[in-house]
């Protein structure tokens, strides 16, 4: 039997509690190739910056399917258009523009600061919930419900249609895992392209409304679009608001998750960030580098021949970067593998970098800084029931399914 | 020199820094942050610790700062005796010493110059002196241009359509106010960036609502018998009235108190070598001086060695770290300046960014995005190889280019972009003006090839 | 607090006037214009945007115990007498 491939080591499942030694594998071999119709993955910090920032590395779906991936290109579709995500410029920046100015600044400058109160007060009730009990499961008690109810207002979206649209949002998810469906033939996309269509059918019934009787939230300022750039199609209406509902907690999940994972595992940390919740600033900075919640890149072609390292990737390849392996390069990072919220250099890649960036990191930022620091107060004597604990199936968007805590009490 | 000299001098020793602006205090961190212990002056002729000049012209004219608040932040304690609102007036190379304008010496072991450069003001003296005729440079200067605007003026004048001029006329244009500016060459931000990108900058301001006149200079300023300015006559035979002026001539660089002191110092700045020790006249290296910032003028080896001038925030940063650093330092271990030329502007909502040396470009080429549009890339080429690159709101590709720079990559680009559109196909005259021709100040002037080329003539300073 | 900003680094993410929309403020897509002295009820959101800043642009004094600031010494009340 052969041996496997990295590569496939690295999307197994069995790996995915501990993938860092594979990714230092990976950065032995910075560029790697290992089958003809494989991708290039890049490990090194200094060459993913680089190449997020390259002219010639495209993001757009369409070169991805010409370069043999139609699995992958395949997730997008379902009848809609693809989203900013898979675009390059300047349709990539004429969508992401007018979803920012429904967004952030310059034109909604306050309308992530003005969520704070509300963030606030959800994280309280979702702790207050706990009640009676010694021991949660804190994705399904908080890291999850936390963050969908947060997009759930932002968007516009009713948060008791949570269950509804839940059952769109996994296989979607689900689809992004360079793993999946290799076993079930396309079925498995099929089904993705199924679940995008009904959830983009029913974020259409709400911009409809939203178009006759427009409320304070980002669904109704992007069916209502006006600007320089014209207004958004209902179509891209659509593919924006799917993105952006999934994005905005799917990532954040894990994000939180994998802190208070991390924090329990590093309690001088943890009982530091109790006496003073600014620690949360910092802790959530090295989070993003130690154990981001986007591991890696798998949709980029490049549409020239790009040398990296004194290696040719010839033009029509794609390209994996591999944020997770970069943000623990020590050619970048002094001690890359401690978790050290004090570290004066935490320029991580966990949100990406150039045009492509995180659109929601404000959001996730906020969010994690005030669950964390909240969660850090209020539990007396917080533990691991498990380590580690069951993970989510996803290579890419990597983080725990169940994170069973046991704690002795509630602080006010 | 031997180690034993250093040491003493590191621990002992007194540093001199004129000029007690961005370049002066990043220097005078690093020489603590590198462990001098020695006394440490800082000289400034004015009457404020070091402060930040790129909002006055931004942030402070479109009332987002106080022209009285952008005092820098302190990287580090510095532990300075501070000599405020007192010009240095002349320089003893053999003797070691600054003289003060009150009358009082500096002693020094090692001398740091960073005295930057002041606006070059209007020329005809008394005109100059009309009520309403201004300046951007210096804090005062920011809070007296601001306080008048704020009074609702009927017109302001800018003379010179650089960027400075070209941010006061976006700053006015956003007040609501009406501007006229006039400029020599064919458009704006001509000298700097050519004639390309001069004419989007002006589709720009006029599609704001400038007066925009272009090949045409300003032959004189006219008061009211109160002695305020009431109108600019141009070379056209037109008259534009106006009840502020704004020149914005570009700079002059603070040589003048070097005068006959024997050092390279003259209207161009004053000549280092990459290491920033400053030359002599006759262009020898000198031991103990050293020079940073806008007043400085070094050789670059990724731009054939030639003598850079560059008013930039991040070269002021850069030099002043590298100058701090090579005055304390065993000869082995000193480092040159190598800074990759950048800058940054903003007018009319559009942010606009450069790195490496445009005008040293005889091309360029749209490698992303649109001219029409204002958001693009524009690639410089000179002689086959990448000089430079500029933004228009599209900054994130930026160090792309850089890199490109640094490697001397071949030009024209070749190869496939995103967002490369059929104007970018082929690179065009980048229509830099005859430099035999001057312009407002240009950011960038280039002379010389090597130290070698140097001509042993003294040019005493001329206004 | 003194604050400036490299904007030679500065790449328009907007991460500062997102997180500290009194001190930080996009003008047009991606120039960023701000107040380099913030007063000290922003202490904690400019933590958060010192932090926050992709390309670590940001510097400012006067944060100490906050987070993320680079440098903690500053020109505090105690040593402005060095300034004179």
């Amino acid at each position: 039997m052969p041996q496997p491939t990295l590569l496939s080591r690295i999307t197994d499942f069995a790996n995915r509690a501990n993938p860092y030694p594979l990714y230092e594998e990976l950065r032995a071999a910075p560029v790697l190739h290992e089958e003809e119709d494989g991708p290039y993955v890049l490990s090194s910090y200094f060459d993913i910056e680089a190449l997020l920032h390259d002219p010639r590395i495209s993001s757009d779906a369409r070169n991805l399917a010409a370069a043999g991936d139609d699995e992958l290109a395949g997730d997008e579709t379902g009848g809609l258009p693809p989203s900013f995500l898979r675009l390059d410029p300047p349709e990539h920046d004429r969508l992401r523009r007018i979803a920012n100015s429904a967004f952030g600044p310059p034109h909604r400058p306050r309308r992530i600061e003005n969520l704070r109160g509300d963030m606030r007060q959800t994280v309280k009730e979702l702790i207050d919930g706990f009640g009676d009990e010694r021991r949660i499961d804190l994705v399904d008690q908080f890291a999850y419900p936390f963050p969908v109810t947060v997009i759930c207002r932002l968007l516009g979206v009713p948060r008791e249609d949570e269950p509804k649209f839940r059952g769109w949002v996994d296989p979607l998810v689900a689809s992004l895992d360079p793993a999946a469906g290799q076993d079930t033939g396309g079925e498995f996309q099929k089904s993705a392209q199924e679940a995008r269509m009904q959830l983009g059918m029913y974020l259409a019934g709400l911009a409809e409304q939203r178009a006759k009787e427009p409320r304070d939230d980002l669904l109704s300022d992007l069916v209502n679009s006006e600007g320089p750039d014209g207004a958004m199609t209902m179509m891209e209406v659509l593919s924006t608001s799917v993105l952006l509902l999934i994005a905005g907690h799917e990532t954040t999940v894990n994000l939180i998750t994998n802190g208070m994972l991390t924090l329990l595992r590093h309690p001088e940390v943890l009982a530091r960030l109790r006496e003073d919740p600014g620690l949360s600033v910092r802790i959530v900075e090295e989070l993003l580098r130690y154990e981001p919640p986007v591991q890696l890149v798998p949709q980029r072609t490049c549409i020239a021949d790009v040398e990296v390292r004194g290696v040719t990737i010839p033009k029509g390849s794609r390209i994996w970067l591999v944020l997770a392996a970069g943000n623990r390069d020590p050619e970048r990072f002094k001690d890359p593998q401690r978790f050290d919220p004090d570290r004066e250099d935490i320029q991580h890649l966990g949100f990406g970098s150039g045009i492509h960036s995180c659109f929601g990191a404000p959001l996730a930022r906020l969010e994690t800084q005030i669950a964390l620091s909240e969660l850090a107060r209020r539990l007396e004597n917080p533990r691991l029931v498990e380590d580690p604990p069951p993970y989510r199936q996803n290579a890419v968007l990597r983080g725990p399914r169940h994170l069973n805590i046991e704690f002795d009490g509630l602080r006010d | 020199m031997p180690a034993d000299h250093l040491d003493w001098l590191r621990r002992e020793g007194r540093i001199v820094v004129v000029g007690a602006s961005l370049a002066g205090l990043r220097a005078a961190e690093t020489l603590r942050a590198e462990g001098f212990t020695g006394s440490l002056t800082m000289i400034g002729d004015e009457p404020y610790e070091p402060y930040d000049r790129p909002p006055l012209s931004k942030g402070v004219l479109l009332g987002k700062a106080s022209p009285l608040h952008t005092e820098l932040p302190h990287r580090r304690e510095i532990d300075a005796k501070w000599r405020l609102g007192v010009p240095a007036t002349g320089l003893d190379l053999s003797a070691k010493r600054v003289r003060l304008a009150d009358g009082d010496e500096v002693e020094y072991d090692r001398l740091l110059i960073a005295t930057g450069v002041r606006a070059r003001p209007w020329p005809k003296e008394d005109e100059a002196r009309l009520d309403g005729v201004c300046v951007l440079r210096t804090r005062e200067d920011a809070a007296d241009l601001y306080r008048r605007l704020k009074a609702g003026p009927r017109r302001v004048f800018v003379i010179g359509a650089g960027f400075a001029g070209s941010e006061v006329a976006s700053a006015c244009r956003e007040m609501g106010i009406e501007v006229t500016v006039a400029e020599r060459a064919g458009g704006p931000l001509v000298g700097a960036l050519g004639g390309v990108v001069g004419a989007v900058a002006a589709d720009l301001a006029v599609e704001n609502g400038v007066d925009l006149r272009t090949r045409v200079t300003v032959t004189s300023l006219e008061g009211d018998q109160a002695g305020r300015v009431r109108a600019v006559h141009l070379s056209d035979e037109s008259t534009v009235e106006a009840d502020v002026v704004v020149v914005s001539l570009g700079s002059v660089r603070n040589t003048d108190w070097l005068a006959g002191s024997g050092l390279g110092a003259g209207p161009r700045g004053i000549a280092c070598d990459a290491g920033c020790r400053a030359f002599d006249f006759r262009g020898i290296v000198t031991d103990d001086v050293f020079v940073a910032g806008d007043v400085a003028r070094s050789p670059h080896a990724l731009f054939g060695y030639q003598f850079l001038s560059l008013e930039h925030w991040g070269n002021a940063v850069a030099q002043a770290e590298t100058a701090a650093h090579n005055m304390i330092c065993h000869g082995a271990d000193r480092r040159p300046h190598l800074w990759m030329p950048a800058f940054w502007s903003s007018m009319f909502k559009v942010n606009i960014k450069s790195v490496g040396v445009p005008p040293m470009g005889e091309q360029i080429m749209i490698a992303q995005g649109s001219l029409a549009e204002r958001r693009f890339v524009g690639v410089y080429g000179h002689k086959g190889r990448i000089v430079a690159a500029v933004s228009f709101d599209n900054t994130r590709w930026l160090e792309f280019y850089q890199r490109q720079i640094e490697r001397g990559a071949p030009f024209p680009v070749e190869y496939p972009t995103v967002d490369r559109r059929p104007e970018g196909r082929q690179p065009v005259d980048a229509q830099f003006p005859d430099p035999s021709l001057p312009t407002h100040g240009p950011m960038v002037t280039m002379s010389g090839y090597s130290p070698a080329d140097q001509q042993l003539v003294f040019h005493p300073a001329r206004h | 607090m003194r604050l400036v900003v490299d904007l030679n680094k500065c790449q328009g993410y907007a991460q500062c006037a997102f997180l500290a929309p009194d001190v930080f403020a996009m003008h047009g897509e991606e120039s960023l214009i701000y107040d380099p002295r913030a007063r000290e009820e922003q202490r904690e959101r400019l933590a958060r945007a010192v932090a926050a800043c992709p390309v670590q642009a940001i510097t400012a004094d006067g944060l100490e115990g906050a987070a993320g600031a680079e440098a903690s010494a500053g020109m505090g009340a105690g040593d402005a007498s060095d300034a004179r």
